[in-house]
Order: structure tokens, then sequence, then C-alpha cells
């Protein structure tokens, strides 16, 4: 990763080498995300009807257009920040973009959906400058972490008073449009871990009792019941509003950032083992109580169930098809039929379309973007002095790595299936949106990470990282 | 909290390489075992995505594609459907497809790796070719005569050329259309569920799915054994038959519909369709040479391949003496399709030959160009040149001055064998019409025609079921039809068939002679 090895070794008094900021190397790759997406965009529709789809130039137009000022406030604002970010996002939702609008000409699939995800982009990038340019530290989130759970929780509650959509409370209808609230829980519950942990990490890693009176299992030592009761609390209480929200995907997730924070946080391996033995207990109650969660195991073990019964294949039996019949090099844009698995190809399994089409080598192409964006955000992390930015950073890398994870390991048949976004690529505005702030505050971070050091120091000193 | 942040980092990589290997695991190791699942609406998707190749009749297209405006974009249209329903059989979008469509399907669809101009080229674009014709071997006139000789009875037709096999006609009455299945939409299980419940099976192909007691036209494959054992030298010489014969080791007497047949000539016996002498004739034969002639003639194999299969025509191996009788007048366990009885025919026709009967002529690709085309085979050698000969002074007898005077053809030798087969249980069903015969033009050597025609007139009176009143006036007009288009011009009209000349063919138990001891019924249907 992008360790400051140079700098390292050099004499104090010599100046460092000056680290080049490699705006132009973004640019460059900004400008061939977009003409990689418009490739593909134009590729749909040459592929089903044999001409340009009419909407190319205002896609292209849309693109770039969003693209190019994220660009132009990263080199204004964040100028060190990692050159890869951006564009890896730009081509991700560029690409999803392609799907989305590739699935839209299944009319089965209802409404068309490219153009409002363009929108929604377009609002995510609007996100992402704001950030970008308003944030001149990320250090200052840390006053907010209160303020972060309460709306987290706010957010969170706030389903529970709109009507369920396919058996999950998840949404919030406004003027027309609904939101997901629990995809911008999670940024700010992750805001809020990284300003708690690392306020209190002195008293969680080296005070508590000891289970065992043994030097050498110290990681037995549980922390006092006053540190560790307040973000016990908060993620029992998001976990517990998910779980009456039928958002098992979600719940998921926030344990995993838990578990994986506190982890870091702390230095504690003993924080994995309780975490994996709380997951195996609730995955275990959860799936022999909940009838829903019971079902998508029965249909993670057994795909084919429903085909052997005469019933017609099952989403995930879909998937599976959709995949298989990629193959290694996919079908085409255009060419294949993930649209059969349903009303939910162009958001949960949107990946199908994207394994059928571009076929396994496309497939690895996007798992890999997300791996390179998620290696960047540990890199951060890795690079950072201020204990906040790397569990921000840290936390907000694993957001991604375990979204991307769960959802693609649900659809391809190796864990059960759970309702969460592919980020970036999945139909959904809010998903979309909060991902972009995903990427802004890395942006932001990153920028800070790779400053060259012996610039005259500005106030830096915040109160934040003390808290 | 470096060491941390590592580790985690390490998890991530942990969890990217478990999708990564679970992503080739989907799309390379299991995707041949998903792609074959019947469920995925892929394969039919992708088998409808543009027309279909085309059936061939006389290089007329006999079906066609329309686009639906659906998920599977084009379904399968069929001209004179009915008329060609029992050569292409149908292609259905919820059903599959059935006999030519069947077993050329890859063809058509365009999978077949022999449409490729250049090998691999298929595996390397995955562009779907276009989907290739078959031109099958039907002649348009001897189908459409064969349709309008039954006009609409139930029955059977099969007519092939002797000297290649090429099958000129196969017909299967009642019909049903193959439209009214190809789609996928609600009139389309409607249709089928009324078909499949039809009482007169229109779907069931007669002339080769189906088999019926040859009856009488089983004398053929009698007396060709009886030639080719050495067992009848003389045709015109008197045999040692009594009328009425008893079945050895019954107490079942045999007797025939008319008189004249003890110590009948095979000649007259033939003629005049003489129960008790080819019964006799049989049962002194033995089972092993009756089974082995039958088996020379395309009796018992299973593997006989149109390409679309040909139901098993069957004389039972293990006969005891009094079976062996009554196989040999085609009762007992014997069936035939009214193919096989057509190969006979066929083989008696042309000094003995029996060719491969096939149903396509060649195949080509989109544009035309011969894919394969398919030669004359000969299947084997069912009775020497010589036995052959005699055969067809008995075929031609039966037409010239016997049951079968309906089948003559002006212009042309004709020779044939009526039948009228028992059938059901203590034979109580209408019986079934046979007729099975061969044409030879006037001057040529051997037959360029052969047919078989069953029907199986449920509603007739009893009594007016016979071969050569039902049956032979139709293999007439297919014959004729075949002749006239050889020579170019149109055959004249057939008139009304005279009433049958002589006593009808078939067996009959006398009456009150309690037949029903000790003989095992012949299958009906």
């Amino acid at each position: 990763m992008s360790a400051p090895t140079a700098t390292a070794p050099a004499a104090p008094a010599r100046p460092a080498p000056r680290r080049p900021a490699r705006r132009g190397v973004e640019l460059s790759l900004v400008v061939a995300a977009v003409a990689v997406s418009m490739y593909g965009y134009a590729e749909v529709g040459l592929a089903t009807d044999g001409r340009l789809p009419a909407g190319t130039a205002g896609y292209a137009a849309g693109l770039a257009g969003a693209a190019l000022p994220a660009h132009l406030a990263v080199r204004l604002r964040a100028r060190y920040a990692d050159p890869l970010l951006l564009p890896i996002a730009v081509l991700l939702n560029g690409i999803g973009l392609v799907l989305i609008g590739r699935l839209d000409l299944a009319p089965s699939l209802g409404a068309r959906a490219a153009g409002s995800q363009l929108v929604w982009s377009a609002v995510g990038v609007g996100l992402f400058v704001t950030v970008v340019l308003a944030l001149p530290d990320h250090r200052v989130l840390s006053r907010y972490a209160y303020v972060s759970v309460t709306a987290a929780l706010a957010l969170l509650a706030a389903p529970i008073f709109f009507p369920a959509v396919n058996g999950a409370r998840i949404w919030i209808r406004v003027a027309g449009s609904s939101i997901q609230p629990g995809e911008f829980a999670k940024v700010l519950l992750a805001v809020f871990f990284a300003g708690y942990l690392s306020a209190n990490r002195a008293a969680l890693a080296y005070t508590g009792r000891r289970l065992v009176r043994s030097r050498r299992l110290r990681w037995l030592q549980v922390p006092t019941g006053r540190v560790l009761g307040p973000v016990l609390a908060i993620w029992l209480a998001s976990v517990g509003v998910l779980v009456l929200e039928r958002d098992l995907g979600t719940s998921l997730l926030f344990f995993g950032l838990f578990v994986v924070m506190l982890y870091v946080a702390t230095g504690r391996t003993g924080w994995i083992a309780v975490g994996l033995l709380l997951a195996a207990a609730g995955a275990f109650t959860a799936g022999s109580l909940e009838p829903h969660v019971h079902s998508r195991v029965q249909d993670w073990l057994h795909p084919f169930a429903t085909v052997d019964a005469g019933l017609g294949p099952s989403q995930i039996a879909q998937s599976l098809f959709a995949f298989a019949s990629g193959g290694a090099l996919g079908t085409g844009l255009g060419q294949g039929h993930s649209y059969l698995i349903g009303f939910a190809a162009k958001s949960d399994f949107v990946l199908a379309t994207a394994g059928e089409e571009l076929g396994l080598a496309g497939l690895c192409a996007v798992l890999l973007l997300y791996a390179l964006l998620v290696a960047r955000g540990f890199g951060a992390g890795l690079a950072l002095r201020d204990p906040f930015g790397r569990l921000l950073a840290v936390g907000l890398a694993s957001l991604l790595a375990l979204q991307v994870f769960v959802i693609a390991g649900g659809v391809m048949d190796l864990i059960p299936l759970t309702g969460l976004a592919m980020p970036f690529l999945a139909q959904g505005g809010s998903s979309v949106v909060t991902n972009w702030v995903i990427v802004a505050l890395l942006v932001r971070i990153s920028d800070h990470a790779r400053r060259p050091e012996p610039e005259p120091q500005p106030a830096t000193g915040a109160p934040g990282a003390a808290a | 909290m470096n060491r941390c942040i590592r580790y985690a980092a390490g998890f991530c990589v942990l969890l990217l390489a478990a999708l990564l290997v679970n992503a080739g695991r989907v799309q390379l190791v299991e995707a041949r075992a998903y792609a074959g699942n019947p469920a995925d609406r892929r394969i039919a998707v992708a088998r409808y995505r543009q027309p279909r190749g085309d059936i061939l009749v006389g290089g007329h297209r006999v079906t066609g594609s329309r686009r639906t405006g659906g998920q599977l974009r084009y379904e399968r249209t069929y001209a004179d459907g009915p008329l060609y329903a029992p050569v292409t059989g149908f292609a259905s979008q919820i059903y599959g497809t059935t006999l030519l469509e069947g077993t050329e399907d890859a063809l058509l669809a365009g999978t077949d790796r022999r449409l490729d101009s250049v090998p691999l080229w298929h595996e390397i674009t995955r562009v779907q070719q276009r989907g290739g014709d078959v031109h099958t071997t039907i002649d348009p006139a001897a189908q459409r005569a064969a349709a309008a000789g039954l006009a609409g009875r139930k029955g059977a037709v099969a007519a092939l050329d002797p000297a290649t096999g090429r099958i000129l006609a196969l017909v299967s009455s009642p019909s049903y259309d193959p439209t009214a299945l190809a789609g996928a939409g609600r009139e389309v299980t409607r249709a089928w569920r009324r078909l499949t419940a039809d009482e007169d099976q229109p779907m069931l192909d007669r002339a080769i799915r189906q088999t019926y007691p040859p009856g009488s036209t089983f004398k053929v494959v009698t007396a060709a054994a009886a030639l080719q054992g050495g067992l009848v030298r003389d045709l015109r010489a008197p045999t040692d038959s009594p009328d009425p014969y008893r079945l050895p080791g019954t107490a079942v007497s045999l007797g025939n519909e008319g008189p004249g047949c003890a110590d009948a000539s095979v000649y007259d016996a033939f003629r005049v369709s003489c129960n008790t002498v080819f019964a006799k004739l049989g049962a002194d034969l033995g089972a092993d040479a009756m089974v082995d002639q039958a088996e020379r003639f395309g009796f018992n194999d299973t593997r006989l391949r149109l390409p679309p299969r040909v139901a098993e025509s069957t004389v039972d191996t293990a006969m005891s003496a009094d079976q062996v009788a009554l196989s040999a007048i085609g009762q007992f366990d014997t069936t035939a399709t009214p193919l096989q009885m057509a190969m006979v025919a066929a083989a008696v026709g042309d000094k003995g030959r029996l060719m491969r009967p096939r149903l396509v002529d060649k195949v080509t690709n989109h544009s035309g160009l011969t894919v394969a085309s398919y030669r004359p085979e000969l299947l084997r050698q069912a009775v020497s040149a010589r036995t052959a000969g005699q055969l067809r002074q008995l075929m031609e007898a039966v037409v010239t001055a016997g049951t079968g005077a309906n089948a003559a053809v002006p212009g042309a030798v004709v020779g044939g064998k009526t039948g009228t087969a028992q059938h059901g249980r203590g034979n109580a069903g209408t019986p079934y019409a046979w007729f099975i015969g061969y044409a030879v033009p006037r001057g040529a050597a051997a037959a360029s025609v052969a047919v078989a025609v069953v029907v199986e007139d449920a509603a007739a009176a009893r009594a007016d079921v016979s071969g050569g009143g039902d049956a032979a006036p139709v293999a007439r007009s297919v014959m004729a039809a075949v002749l006239g288009a050889r020579r170019g011009r149109t055959v004249p009209p057939v008139s009304a068939p005279p009433p049958a000349p002589g006593p009808p063919a078939g067996f009959a138990p006398p009456a009150g002679s309690g037949s029903a001891a000790g003989v095992r019924r012949p299958r009906g249907n």
C-alpha cells in the first residue's frame, strides 16, 4: 500500500522530496472511466437494436458533467488525495448505469430506472463536491460523533412509521420518491464508532476485568461497562431496529462494522472471536425463528429445490443460471437474459447481469475495482497518524468490503442472500448518494494521509483528535 | 493499531478470494450443469430468438415463423398443417418438438455445428447461426392423394420409393394443425388439452408410430418364407391343406371367408386370401423360419429411424405351432406399422432389396448450401430376386384376378395384397382394412412406388370393412399420383370404387367354434 517509505529515512534537515500530487493521472483515469462507460452504453444499443441508443449523448454529457466537477473539486481542495478513488467511483457508477440501462430494455422489470439513477448519481456527486469543498479536515467530524449517532438512530427508526415494501420496512416515501435511510445511517454510524472508539481507545485497550488470571490470555480482558456500554447500546439499538424492520443485510453489515472497528481500536483478537460467536448465535436464532430468514437459508442450501418441486426457479436459481450462461467471457452487453431474475434484477441482483454479460472476466474486474477502492481506504488508514482518521478510513473501507462481500456472496450462492445494495452498481438513490459520500470522505482522508509533512503545519492540533 | 489494520485488510483479502473462487466455481466449473437445467428459460429464449429454419416438401416450405412480440420472439407457423403434421410434427414453445421438428431440431434452431462454415466460429463469437432447412423426400401429390383418399376416416398411409427408400407419403388421419401448439399462450395449453384428450388421438402418427395386426397382408411374408425355405417350389401346385384347418395342438378350427381353399395352390390361396393354406404353411415352416423371414423385412427392429423413430413391428420369437399358424396370417402377436408393410411391398417390388427408408433428402444452411445429403442405402436383401419374382406373380394376381382389383392403375403393373385384421377383445372391434402394394410403370423392371394403407373405420358396419373395398382405392390414388408425377402429367381422377370382387380377405373364426379358447387375441391398438 502507499506507505510513505521515501520520507522515513530522510534526514529531518533536508526537505522531503516533493511528493507528486498526481492530479493529471486522476484526470486521465476519470476520462477513461467515462469513455468505458459510454462505450458500454453504446454497445448495449448496438447489440440490441443495431444502432446507437437515443440517449447516448445525454448519458455521456451527464456522466462527464458529473465527473469533471468532482475532479475539479479534488484538484482544488484535496490536491494530494489518492488519484484512484474518484476514477474507480466514476467507473463503477458508470457501469452501474450501463447495466441498469440495459435492464431497462426488458419491459417485464417495470419502469425505466437509468434516468433517475443518473439524477441520483448527480446528486451524489454534488454531495461529494460539497464534502470535499466544505470539509477542510476529516477530524472535524469527530466532534459530531454523538450528533451522528442520534441522526443515525432517528433515520433507522423512521421507516417503522411507513408501510413495508416487499416484506421489509426500510423505506421512507417522501414526495413520490422513496429513501432508504439505513444507507445514510451506515456512514453516520461509522463516524460515531470512529469518534467514540478513538476517544476511548486507551480505556478500551488497557482497563477492565480479566476473565482469566493469566498474562498470556490478556486478550480475554473485558473492558468496563462504563466504556463499552454506550457503544454496545448504540449498536444493539440499531441492530434491534433493523431486525424489527427485517433488514437483515444492514444489521449484518453494522455488526461486522462494529466488530472490525472494535478490533482495530483495541487490538484485541478476542473481539473477533466474540464477534464470530455472536454472529453465529444471531444467525442461528434468526434462521430458526424468522421464517423470512429461514427460507433464505433454505434457498442458499438448496437453490434448485423449487425447480425440483415444480414451482419454477427461485431468484437464486435464476441468478445462478445468469452467471452460468455468462461463462468466462460473457454473452456481451445487451445479449444476456438476466432480466429473467425478476423484479430485483436492477437492485439486489444487478451483479448477475455483470456476470452474464461481461462474464467471469468482467465480474472479476468489477470485484477488483471494489478491492482497489477498499485497499486504498485501508492504505489511507495506515498512512494517517490520528486514531480517528485511521478508524474512520478502516471503517469506511470495511463497510464497502463487507457490503460487496455480503451481496456478491448472496447472489452467487456463497452465503445466504440478504438484501443489500451493490455499491454504485445497484439501482437505488440513497445507496448511490451514500457511496459518493463515502468516497468523498476517503478522498478527504487520503488527502490528509498523503499530504507532504514539512509544509508549515496549519492548526491541525484540532480538538477532534483528542475529543 | 497498524497490525490490526493489516489484519483487517487481510480479512478483506480473504473475502475477495472467496468471492473470486466462488465466481469461478459458478461461472466455469458448474456452469455446464446449471446451463442444462430445463428450468432456465434462456434455452427457450435463445431458441426462439430467431426464425426457425424450415421444412420443405417438394421444394416448397410447409413451415414458417412469425414474430410474437413476446419474450420468445418467433413462433412456428405451418402451411397445410394437418396434411404434413405426420411428417413435420410440431415445434411448440411449451411442449417441445416432435418428429422432424424434433430430430432435426439442432439444425432448424441453428445450433447444429454442421452449420458452422468455420470450425469453432460459434464458440468464439457466440453468434447463433440462422437455422438451416430440411428438405424432405415427401411427394406432395402422393401426400395429398393419400389424405384425400382417407377422407377423414381413421387410418394411415405410408408410401415409399422402393429403389431409394425415399418416403413419398406419410399420412395419418385424423390429423391436427400444429400451428395451434406453436406459441406459448393460453390458447396453446387449451389446444393441447383438447388434442391430448381427443379419443381419436389426432397427434398420433399412425403411419410410423402405431402398430396394427397386419392381417392377411402378412401372407406376403409367409409366402416369402415358404418360397425362400423351399417348402413351396411350384406356385400352381396344390397344397395339402384342409378347410377348415384345425390349429395344431388346439381344438380351434380356422376357416375361410369364401370357398375353394381346400388344397388350393399357393397362387390361388394368395389371390383369394385363404387363411387355412397360409396358417398351415406357417405351422409347417415353424417359428424360426417365419421370424427369420419377417426380420429380414424389418420386423423386430427397434432401431429404425427416418430419422424420426419408427415404432417396432413385432413377430413373437417364441411361439407354439398354433401361434405360428396364427402369426402366419398376421394375427396373434404380430403387429406392424403401415410403414413396415410398405417396406414389405417395396422389397417385393424391387427384386427383394429392402432399402433403408428415409424422410430427409438433404439439409441445407440458411442460404441454400447443402450441409448434408443422404444416399440410398441397402438395409437388407429381404428375399432373393427369384423369390421376389415369384411373390410379384402372386401379388399381381391379387390385383388382376383377386381381392385387390380396386388397386389397378391404368398404364402400370400393380401388385398388392388386401387384409382385414381382427382386433379387440374377442375380435369384437371393427376390423382394420389393409392394403399393401406396389406399382411398376409399364416397361420398367422394378416398382417405383410402394404403399401401405390402413383404414380403421370404426363407423362402418363390420361386413363392409375390407382391404379391397376400403384401403385399395386409397392405395391406387397414391400410386397413380406418384406415377403421374413421374410421367409429368396428371392421372385421371379415380372414380368411385367398384364393389370388391371375391370374398373379403381375413381371418374369421367360424361361429360357435369357441374361438377364444387357447388363442391369444391379437393386440388391438
